[in-house]
């Protein structure tokens, strides 16, 4: 009998990113490859942890041979590729697909969008005054989150972390098609009288604001949400013994917001409720102190 | 099941009975199975395994209540485990499903608004059935574009979907001229035999490939078919050996057939033909396909608007199978093979193989990136072979009477016969079967010539282009349109006379698009509909500086998109500016 | 097991694993992000059962759902293991190399057949083979549990019964297999490796063990007592007795989560001294001499907790403590120094963390430098250079088990709960948890949460119809010990016969007045989770 070990294999992949040899692990993407060459790619749809969904094309790039642009968050790495990222067709539809997306959705919390908007030169509002937008208002229908699929991409992200790559609850799912398509309850219920379990996955993942905690949302209604100025200290949680890794992040003294690192092994940056929004004993309302 | 939330809502008895026959028929039992007060199976695995049986179920709740019910949908999720907002969000999906209470009983006619029925006359239809009180849905091209303005009823309280099958029956012998003629490959059987009888079938040809394929051997029948050099008759143009020998060579021990016969390129009827006049063929077909690829089972995925070639087919299969042509031992050979039909529910996008297995499996019909690709990750994520009707009965002629023989068919490129499908302003609109190399105006003249004055020809459909009368002498190939820029797609040819509003034309195509994009990714679900904004805008005056934006909409379009309906959205209208029949 | 106390495996191998038994664990409401590891497992291919009175939220992912009669956990455990050695798939070469007491073992298990199990657990024998089956061939699989297994009188026979499996299949001790124990606070398991134990000093160390003891009391400078302490349940006896007199409660609430309360909290109220140190006034609290207002050890203050899979990570402070709490270790650091132990000084968090690493050989590695870099270490890991440690037991996988005897099996006898049903008590009431609260509510209840159904009273379908209830109705619940009043939920996944409510809201519902206080002498576990109950409508109320 020999001691079974904890399973180990990493070959690795030699492939071509904008005339460089690059070298990474079997089984990233050329997304990793970017990354690993210390290319910087725009990507929304695309997050560490969920699984690829290659849906909104910003993170394209040229692959030699491909009639095609492939997507470089999904596409995997393999020997010999050659992979261009900064061709005039990439940029092209880098700037496409943004300014697509500004010309009909309220892109104005997708920070992580606005540099790559100017870098790209997108230009949203060359399609007219009537190009239709999403228009559609903010749900609030409980304490602890609101919805404002103005805001939303389509990005999948939330129907992942609802679903198969998280928390398996499904209460949220894409309904309708084409620009109608929505991300919906089933027949657009309350989320209350919904399957939502309130683990707030969904929020933890949403790139535009579309989903949003309700303590962000008031205080942005308030304009006195000043991210520049909150702290984040990782912790525990302290709730049941599984030891999530909690990220709080503070404004004021008071904690504004809870999420988790996407790369934490324990949860992949998902949390349960009590994680999530049982840290309000900490700050009652009422005075905790006897 | 996993632990689903439902709302209260609850079916009523019939949508119950009905929902529950459909799971039954695809041969899945309710995903709870109570072994006792204590013991229950269930679980993931079990509602995982029963998902495909969703599509089903909906057009049972569909047909019983003529919408989809909430009641329904948490019946549905009780039985498959499916949860009810992936349910609602998979029904959503597709046209023909109501998604709210339509407040009446009666049965809806869809009229098809799409190109040929569009110039012939279908809004003044729509508007005197609305007028008699007749239900009417608008719809995107129902594949009978032969006897425009096309129409579809779709049953409510349990009444069957249906077209006018006397009067298809009837003008058999008009839409399809040749139908019967015995030199032809794909033509030979219509209107000669009974599709319903088998007899009939054998007793002309039918299942004397099987018998020959089973002779040969998978191997053999493999390089006939590199000789023959077929390729795909559904628009793409890939070889069938080649898939095949692939699926043939993927690890797995369940591989499948899937027969995509989701005919909904606008324009496009022929594979409708097929199955309802020569359905046997198709059966055989698929069989020989399972044999040579070592796929057990298959599906035909038939749109939901052709309700005769499902009911024809589905009597095929049953009648094939009770006569020991399918099932587990199949014409005493040790090959076993299966055939159920599934229906899709009015999504062109379930036309794109990736959309059709995603729809197949109980899921929105989004397609996948690729790679990888069926022959390796199809249905089920497994390795399937995917072939449109056509180019399986090609098959059967491949097998009989040898690869070099269909070879001599045709052009060095483009081998053997096809159909097309000719529609709008030409004398006598139909199904047309002639070898490859025929030019385009040697075509038109053979259904009689244009109605008017020829203004301009739309090749390949929705997804194609619009060709100028230069294009007659066009020999209709592979290469030779290619080389014009154009493709033969699918094999649809409409044609445009002078009189033509070209402008509205356009616009529906642009429109066609906007309806049909999944939503998936982000350069077709916002592309369509800038496109389309953007001819309505410029309608009627030159597209001046927007041609720019055009462009710059079309390549984003063609270098990002997943698929191919994104790839090819804009290739009519660009080719319409072009030749100046709009925005001039 | 088989030592130092703590899940054998990592949350990653159950991802990988082939089978999951998950017994007593409702891990879906009550582990939640554990159950994403489960899930995930599931979506490769792992196959479930799920052992449980109830179909919970967790059973229903399972293939299969045994709803066995409460507290006949043994009873399958040893139907499953007879028929593994009956069927000759037991691992003979793990068995002879790795463990011990394999013959008494066996011998042990003779009655339990088919027959006498399915009779003894209500499950089906079909069933019972089934999964006995699977496991035993299963190239990896883990058995899981949480308080449905430990919060009975017979706890530890419980738990070594599920240990024996797992040897007799060799389960154990290898990446994908082992045994997990899911914790139910988020340091419960840092407390006992801490030494908050009657019978340990840090890192698992004996108190009996002069060695262990000379180790510490050489770095410390005074004597450690040699015997054991006790542990809570029998501090309550001791009270009982006048043995104890004093009491000095950090961040705990007996008052309101002993079982059967009404008696726990009149033996608070007898003490001559009760301190509190907490971050609320609990009713613990509320019956105190002294209360030493604390702040939130994981968002005010510096330190670690360890989690179920052995994880040390730390904690660090967000906020400042409201008022004049203040940090556990600066009052326990003043209240030393006002003894007059002025050598205690003033350690910061890492200054104690650094002690505790030189006494403690499996956190000897485990600098907070490494924890903040490596996101947390698993124990043991006993040196700067050691990865940690995913799973547990690999030594008994080794060819020279290094003059350790095996792996003990440990004949354990099946009993029912000790309350048995009555013509006046009819019905079994268990507890546990909800997803969105947590034990007493003292965190959770300020949360604002849209899915609560606050307290209610779970039962078959067949039971309310038999009592002409109707759901949502407010009942008279009555067990031997008290009475309450609460709201009943028609639940068709609870079988006839079972109750179920949480014990979250003791303000609206004191639950544990009806739970039973007879205690496992070895775990000191009380057994929250079988009391025989009788549910009666309401005097007054229409019928």
């Amino acid at each position: 009998m020999t001691i079974a070990e904890v399973p180990q294999t990493e070959t690795m992949v030699t492939l071509t990113i904008d005339g460089a040899a690059v070298t990474v692990p079997e089984g990233s993407t050329v997304l990793d490859a970017c990354s690993a060459a210390g290319i910087d790619t725009p990507t929304l749809c695309y997050a560490e942890n969920l699984t690829p969904v290659n849906a909104c094309r910003v993170c394209v790039v040229e692959q030699e041979g491909s009639r095609t642009l492939v997507p470089s968050c999904s596409r995997q790495a393999e020997p010999d590729m050659e992979i261009k990222t900064d061709t005039e067709r990439v940029r092209h539809s880098r700037k496409m697909v943004l300014e697509f997306l500004g010309s009909g959705v309220d892109l104005s919390q997708a920070d992580q969008l606005h540099g790559w908007m100017d870098h790209y030169g997108a230009e949203p509002d060359r399609y007219g005054s009537d190009a239709i937008r999403i228009n559609e208002d903010v749900k609030i229908q409980d304490s602890l989150y609101i919805r404002d699929y103005d805001k939303c991409v389509l990005c999948y992200k939330c129907v992942e972390a609802c679903g198969d790559d998280a928390q398996m609850t499904f209460a949220i799912a894409v309904s309708g098609r084409g620009f109608d398509a929505r991300i919906s309850t089933e027949f657009d219920v309350t989320l209350p009288d919904s399957a939502c379990v309130y683990c707030g996955n969904c929020v933890g993942v949403c790139p535009t604001g579309a989903i949003q905690f309700k303590t962000e949302y008031d205080l942005r209604e308030a304009d006195d949400w000043r991210p520049e100025e909150q702290s984040v200290t990782q912790t525990v949680c302290s709730y049941c013994g599984v030891g999530c890794n909690l990220e709080l992040h503070v404004q004021d003294e008071k904690i504004v917001k809870v999420t988790s690192p996407a790369d934490h092994s324990v949860t992949h940056g998902h949390l349960c409720i009590k994680g999530r929004f049982g840290w309000t004993y900490v700050q009652p309302t009422i005075e905790r102190r006897p | 099941m996993t632990d689903l939330h439902l709302t209260s809502d609850r079916a009523n008895a019939a949508e119950a009975a009905a929902i529950d026959a459909a799971i039954a028929q695809c041969g899945v039992d309710p995903v709870l199975t109570h072994e006792g007060d204590r013991l229950i199976r269930g679980g993931l695995h079990r509602a995982n395994e029963r998902r495909h049986a969703l599509l089903p179920a909906l057009h049972a709740l569909h047909n019983t209540s003529g919408w989809i019910s909430h009641g329904g949908v948490n019946h549905i999720a009780e039985k498959l485990g499916v949860p009810p907002a992936e349910g609602y969000g998979v029904a959503s999906f597709y046209e023909m499903f109501r998604m709210d209470d339509p407040g009446h009983t009666d049965d809806v006619v869809h009229v098809c608004v799409d190109g040929a029925c569009q110039i012939a006359g279908a809004d003044g239809v729509i508007v005197s059935l609305e007028a008699e009180g007749t239900k009417v849905h608008r719809s995107p091209c129902l594949g009978q574009c032969e006897r425009a303005p096309a129409m579809f009823v779709q049953g409510n309280q349990g009444r069957d979907d249906r077209v006018d099958a006397d009067s298809q029956m009837a003008d058999a012998a008009k839409v399809i001229p040749q139908q019967g003629e015995p030199q032809l490959q794909l033509l030979r059987r219509m209107g000669v035999t009974d599709p319903t009888s088998l007899d009939d079938y054998v007793a002309y040809g039918g299942y004397s490939a099987l018998t020959r394929a089973f002779e040969m051997g998978a191997d053999a029948i493999l390089d006939e078919m590199e000789t023959a050099g077929l390729k795909g008759r559904g628009g793409a143009a890939f070889p069938t050996a080649f898939k095949w020998r692939g699926v043939k060579a993927a690890e797995g021990d369940t591989k499948w057939i899937v027969v995509n016969a989701d005919e909904s390129e606008p324009g496009t009827f022929k594979d409708r033909h097929l199955m309802e006049l020569d359905p046997f063929s198709i059966v055989e077909a698929a069989t020989i396909a399972g044999f040579v690829t070592g796929a057990q089972k298959g599906y035909v995925y038939i749109r939901g608007e052709y309700p005769l070639a499902t009911e024809r087919l589905q009597n095929a299969i049953d009648t094939a199978r009770t006569r020991g042509f399918l099932g587990s031992s199949i014409a005493g050979s040790s090959l076993g093979f299966e055939l159920e039909i599934r229906r899709g529910a009015g999504a062109y996008i379930c036309g794109e193989e990736t959309a059709l297995f995603e729809s197949l499996e109980g899921f929105r019909g989004e397609p996948r990136q690729k790679p990888p690709f069926p022959t390796t990750h199809g249905l089920f994520k497994q390795p399937t072979a995917i072939n449109n009707p056509e180019t399986l009965v090609n098959v059967l002629g491949i097998v009989l009477n040898g690869g070099e023989a269909f070879a001599q068919i045709g052009t060095k490129d483009s081998t053997g016969p096809r159909l097309f499908c000719l529609s709008g302003h030409v004398v006598n609109p139909g199904l047309y079967e002639v070898p490859f190399g025929v030019t385009l105006g040697d075509l038109i003249d053979m259904a009689g010539g244009p109605v008017g004055d020829l203004r301009t020809v739309l090749l390949g459909g929705a997804a194609g282009s619009f060709v100028g009368t230069d294009a007659l002498t066009m020999p209709l190939t592979f290469e030779d349109t290619r080389a014009a820029g154009a493709s033969l797609g699918s094999g649809v040819v409409k044609l445009f006379n002078t009189d033509t509003n070209f402008t509205a034309v356009v616009q529906r195509i642009a429109e066609f698009f906007r309806n049909e994009s999944c939503g998936q990714c982000v350069p077709c679900r916002v592309g369509v509909v800038r496109q389309h904004e953007l001819l309505i805008r410029t309608a009627g005056r030159s597209l001046n500086g927007e041609r720019a934006l055009l462009d710059d909409m079309d390549l984003v379009m063609k270098d990002s998109s997943i698929c191919g309906l994104g790839h090819t959205a804009s290739t009519a209208v660009r080719s319409a500016i072009d030749l100046g029949l709009i925005g001039a | 097991m088989f030592g130092a106390g703590g899940g054998t495996v990592s949350y990653k191998e159950i991802e990988e694993t082939d089978v999951i038994l998950l017994w007593g664990s409702n891990a879906r409401e009550a582990h939640p992000i554990f159950f994403h590891h489960l899930m995930q497992g599931l979506q490769n291919g792992a196959r479930m059962y799920a052992v449980d009175p109830r179909r919970t939220s967790s059973a229903k992912f399972a293939d299969l759902w045994l709803g066995l009669e409460l507290g006949s956990d043994v009873a399958l455990a040893n139907t499953v293991a007879n028929y593994i050695v009956n069927n000759d798939l037991h691992n003979k070469a793990f068995i002879e190399h790795s463990t011990s007491g394999f013959d008494a073992y066996v011998d042990s298990l003779a009655e339990y057949t088919l027959e006498r199990g399915e009779e003894l657990t209500g499950v089906p024998a079909a069933a019972i083979a089934e999964m006995a089956r699977t496991y035993a061939t299963a190239e990896t699989a883990q058995i899981l549990w949480t308080l449905g297994i430990t919060e009975h009188h017979n706890a530890v026979d419980n738990v070594l019964a599920l240990c024996n499996l797992a040897l007799l299949t060799g389960h154990v001790g290898r990446w994908g297999s082992g045994l997990v124990p899911l914790r139910g606070q988020n340091n419960v398991q840092g407390g006992g490796d801490m030494g908050a134990l009657p019978n340990k000093l840090p890192g698992f160390q004996n108190v009996s063990d002069p060695d262990h003891r000379a180790k510490f009391e050489a770095v410390y400078g005074r004597p450690i007592p040699p015997e054991e302490g006790l542990h809570l349940t029998l501090m309550f006896e001791a009270m009982e007795r006048g043995e104890i007199t004093a009491a000095y409660v950090i961040g705990e609430n007996p008052a309101d989560s002993e079982a059967d309360i009404a008696h726990a909290r009149k033996l608070l109220r007898g003490l001559d001294l009760l301190v509190v140190q907490d971050i609320f006034l609990t009713r613990t609290a509320e019956l105190a001499d002294v209360v030493l207002p604390a702040s939130v050890g994981w968002a005010e203050c510096e330190g670690t907790v360890t989690s179920s899979e052995r994880r040390v990570q730390r904690v660090r402070a967000a906020v400042p403590p409201p008022g004049l709490a203040r940090h556990d270790q600066d009052i326990l650091r003043d209240l030393a120094h006002a003894m007059g132990y002025v050598e205690w000084g003033n350690p910061s968090s890492e200054d104690l963390w650094e002690e505790l690493r030189s006494l403690s050989p499996m956190h000897g590695g485990m600098t907070y430098a490494r924890l903040e870099s490596e996101s947390g270490l698993q124990w043991p890991c006993p040196d700067l250079d050691h990865p940690g440690s995913p799973f547990l037991h690999g030594w008994l996988w080794e060819d020279d088990l290094g003059g350790r005897a095996g792996a003990p099996f440990s004949p354990v006898v099946a009993q029912g709960p000790k309350e048995e049903l009555t013509e006046e008590f009819p019905l079994r009431l268990t507890t546990g948890r909800a997803l969105d609260s947590y034990n007493t509510g003292v965190q959770s209840g300020s949360m604002e949460s849209p899915i609560r159904y606050g307290n209610a009273l779970d039962m078959n379908p067949a039971d309310a119809d038999r009592l002409q209830l109707s759901d949502g109705e407010t009942v008279k619940v009555t067990s031997p010990r008290g009475t309450v009043d609460m709201p009943i939920r028609i639940q068709p996944d609870i079988p006839v016969g079972l109750t179920f409510t949480t014990f979250h809201f003791p303000e609206l519902v004191d639950t544990n007045l009806l739970t039973n206080d007879a205690w496992d002498k070895r775990s000191g576990t009380a057994e929250f989770k079988a009391a025989a109950i009788r549910v009666d409508k309401l005097v007054g109320a229409a019928s």
